[in-house]
């Protein structure tokens, strides 16, 4: 039985098995095989030398390279903030106008900004910062609680309606559901407010907009002002420009008046160091408004 | 039903009944216990699943027993059956995989709004579907066939490999539909839940003894290595199961489980599991599959039988230890990685060693690589698997691994290797074995098997290129730093960089889904064509073209 045929293609000889047809040759293991097994042994061994491998009873072995690679990676983090702090420490101890008015040190602000918005900030307020329904559009400049470098540092710090103790707070009062005004009065001011923007009415608003002007004195002037410019304070809007944080139709802004708006921005001073919300500030505070 | 039924003795079939009637009543127990629970639906897969196969068998209780001279025949029932499920899995993971490829690309195609729907539930199902429904399937299938012809000897019984087969596909439906109701693990390749996985360890021991059974029972002194693949492939993955899965449930009527481990020990014992799933699973039984179909088809001698033998205890041996190689740069202690990546760099020369053998074989066949489409889905899947274990080792080494992970390279990595190996040896392998087991010359068509080729290898390398070039792109941008210190790019603009390549990648993997379209339907024309002709219907109208293959038995 284990006698091997000779194979005519290979001229080798069989192991003399058979299963099925199949047979196998006596093919001894070609040099390269060991080659290969010995330089990848080899290769081995120099990790194993160099590196911290194999595991001793209490400890293991450390490698002649006293490689570790939680030392490593906190050197490296040192070391890339120290190379940061170049121009860091710059934007730590200069104020907002300064740094403005230093086009080097801006250019690394904004570039260094750009990535930590889209990272933090772009989830609600989009990658080009123009925001979108309830979240508003940075690049626009209609600033709720207003738009100097040291006001928009605070928002971002403490948010809005967040969990800070010293959070920005704000409400839009539920005035139909908590039964403050009747339906046809919110259709009054609703015309009303529209008409401050110049929207072009919707059917039948013309006749009301002077019954919501006594409607909106009596109601909403306390926030939004007897002008309707709004109250940067208590982050009432102003109802007379053309950003509409929840939509201009007479639906959006019915809804608006009737249930309430009360918005949420957390407070990154819990997540971020004061050096990340201060370039964000002056990257929010660079934003050009981006053409419709 | 009723023919299969029939193979069974009637002892078997009361077997079958009663094993039946359990499952059904642990069903019921599930549902009951678990109403309110996810386990509660899985229940009811369970019992739905057993009644529907206790009337199969009630139908067929009463055909006549098979008679004594089944005994100097093989047994390929199940071999029969196991080829049909693996090319339903085949088709359905592979339809899951493109769909949720194409929701990488088009986030929007969510078209439902239900949790089912949702990516985190689907992926899953692609990855089982395609590694335990098609390639669990196709090795339970082949491992049956290439057991008894090495061995020559039958089955030990009728009951045990029909045990083996629908115990890991209930484990299988189990599985699939618990993801869609939210039901994980949360281990990659490990998903389902305590219950699913104590069943499959039944099943696996069960196979393991069929297995062990049969060997004992064989009329060739020597074993064959195809044979040592298996065995280590059934074995293996048992310890591996066990282990990984080792967890204590919230209660006997909750699906939920915890892991024994946790933290970093957690991850190790999962990626311990993971790569030898590869090893073991995806790459130890498919070697298996290769030793028999290959120089079956290409009519030539192993290489070398020593190199098989070496490759195989060098598979055995190194794969072992390179799990921790998922886990550079994490909470890992870097030992381990340093372990995990040399033993991984060393385990490059078995694989290459498997992979020169098999391709040294087709030496004196090479024109038959050329002229039969069969053999050239081994030959290309040889390729692969040196390619990819190339790729592999490579990606362990530290350095290059802080570039490669956590990027799409990690996914063009595994895709090489299961499109281009364990799929395409799976299809040569099944071309091969689809005539021997329906008693024909040929598959019913020569030509779909060369369209499924070219559809299957092209698939592959569009799949293969997109990722690669995704992944080292994301890798780059993840660690490219502007003049002042900072990462240059956010996440978003990473994701946004890869669209065009994840749609390059759906568009692969439909190509690749239309090519086991394409099989399954040859496989099923193949199959009606041999009942008829069976029937005593052998017309004009069947094509019938002399190919370049030797008959199997």
């Amino acid at each position: 039985m284990d006698v091997g045929k000779q194979d005519t293609v290979t001229g080798r000889i069989t192991t003399g098995h058979e299963w099925n047809g199949i047979e196998e040759l006596e093919t001894p293991i070609p040099r390269v095989v060991f080659l290969f097994l010995g330089a990848a042994f080899v290769f081995a061994l120099i990790c194993w030398v160099l590196y911290p491998t194999w595991p001793l009873i209490w400890t293991y072995s450390k490698g002649l390279l006293g490689f570790d690679q939680r030392a490593t990676v906190t050197r490296q983090v040192e070391q890339a903030a120290a190379d940061r702090s170049v121009w860091t420490t710059q934007v730590m101890d200069k104020s907002y106008t300064e740094i403005e008015a230093d086009p080097a040190l801006m250019h690394l602000v904004t570039e260094t900004g750009r990535t930590l918005f889209i990272d933090k900030c772009a989830a609600c307020h989009g990658v080009n910062a123009t925001g979108g329904t309830g979240f508003p559009d940075l690049a626009a400049k209609a600033w709720l609680w207003g738009g100097e470098p040291e006001t928009i540092e605070e928002t971002i710090r403490i948010g809005i309606n967040s969990t800070n103790a010293d959070t920005r707070t704000s409400q839009m009062l539920a005035f139909g559901r908590d039964g403050m005004l009747q339906s046809g009065q919110i259709a009054d001011v609703v015309a009303y407010v529209r008409s401050l923007s110049g929207l072009a009415p919707a059917e039948g608003d013309a006749a009301r907009i002077e019954a919501g002007k006594q409607v909106f004195a009596d109601n909403c002037t306390a926030c939004h002002g007897e002008d309707a410019k709004g109250n940067k304070d208590v982050g009432a809007p102003d109802l007379t420009d053309a950003n509409w944080l929840y939509g201009s139709d007479v639906q959006a802004v019915f809804t608006t008046v009737y249930s309430g708006r009360q918005g949420h921005m957390p407070n990154w001073g819990a997540k971020l160091p004061p050096l990340d919300i201060k370039i964000l500030t002056l990257y929010v505070h660079s934003l050009k408004k981006v053409a419709p | 039903m009723v023919r299969l039924v029939s193979g069974m003795t009637v002892t078997e079939r009361q077997i079958a009944l009663v094993v039946l009637l359990a499952l059904s009543l642990i069903g019921l127990a599930m549902a009951a216990g678990g109403r309110g629970d996810p386990m509660g639906a899985q229940g009811f897969v369970v019992l739905v699943f057993s009644v529907g196969l206790a009337f199969a068998v009630m139908a067929g209780y009463y055909a006549p027993e098979p008679d004594e001279s089944r005994l100097t025949r093989y047994y390929d029932d199940p071999t029969k059956v196991g080829i049909v499920l693996t090319v339903i899995w085949a088709v359905v993971g592979m339809a899951v995989g493109v769909w949720v490829a194409s929701l990488l690309a088009w986030p929007e195609l969510t078209f439902v709004d239900q949790a089912w729907a949702s990516f985190g539930r689907l992926r899953p199902v692609h990855t089982s579907g395609v590694i335990f429904g098609f390639g669990g399937n196709a090795l339970i299938a082949t491992s049956f066939h290439v057991l008894q012809r090495t061995s020559r000897a039958r089955l030990p019984d009728q009951f045990t490999p029909w045990f083996v087969l629908i115990g890991y596909n209930l484990f299988c439906i189990v599985a699939a539909s618990g993801y869609l109701m939210g039901i994980t693990q949360s281990k990659e390749y490990a998903e389902p839940e305590w219950y699913a996985d104590i069943w499959l360890v039944i099943v696996w021991v069960v196979y393991f003894l069929l297995y062990l059974r049969t060997l004992a029972r064989r009329k060739e002194p020597h074993i064959y290595v195809a044979n040592w693949y298996y065995m280590a492939f059934i074995l293996v993955v048992a310890v591996l199961h066990i282990v990984n899965n080792l967890a204590v449930p919230v209660s006997w009527g909750h699906a939920k489980s915890y892991s024994l481990f946790s933290g970093v020990q957690d991850a190790m014992t999962e990626w311990w599991y993971g790569h030898n799933a590869v090893a073991f699973f995806l790459t130890s039984g498919f070697l298996g599959m290769m030793y028999y179909y290959l120089p079956k088809r290409a009519g030539r001698p192993i290489f070398s039988y020593r190199l098989s033998i070496i490759s195989f205890w060098g598979i055995t041996f190194f794969y072992m230890w390179a799990g921790s190689h998922h886990l550079h740069y994490t909470a890992l202690p870097q030992w381990v990685q340093t372990l995990g990546m040399s033993f991984s760099i060393m385990l490059l020369v078995p694989s290459w060693a498997s992979a020169g053998n098999a391709l040294a074989t087709l030496n004196g066949a090479w024109h038959k690589v050329r002229d039969d489409a069969v053999l050239r889905f081994m030959m290309v899947a040889a390729v692969f698997y040196g390619l990819s274990t190339f790729e592999g080792s490579f990606m362990a080494i530290r350095p290059v691994n802080s570039l490669s992970h956590y990027t799409d390279w990690t996914v063009g990595h595994v895709h090489a290797g299961a499109l281009g190996w364990v799929a395409m040896i799976t299809f040569g392998s099944l071309y091969a074995l689809v005539p021997w087991m329906w008693k024909r010359e040929t598959m019913y068509s020569p030509k779909l098997i060369e369209v499924h080729f070219w559809l299957a290898l092209a698939g592959t390398i569009v799949y293969v290129f997109a990722m690669w070039n995704s992944g080292i792109i994301q890798g780059l941008m993840w660690r490219t730093y502007n003049d002042g210190g900072t990462l240059a790019y956010s996440f978003l603009d990473s994701v946004e960089a890869m669209h065009p390549y994840y749609i390059a990648r759906a568009f692969g993997g439909l190509l690749f889904l239309s090519g086991a379209v394409v099989c399954a339907s040859n496989v099923w024309l193949t199959i009606r064509a041999a009942q008829r002709e069976r029937r005593g219907e052998t017309g004009t109208d069947v094509p019938i073209v002399a190919g370049a293959m030797q008959a199997g038995e």
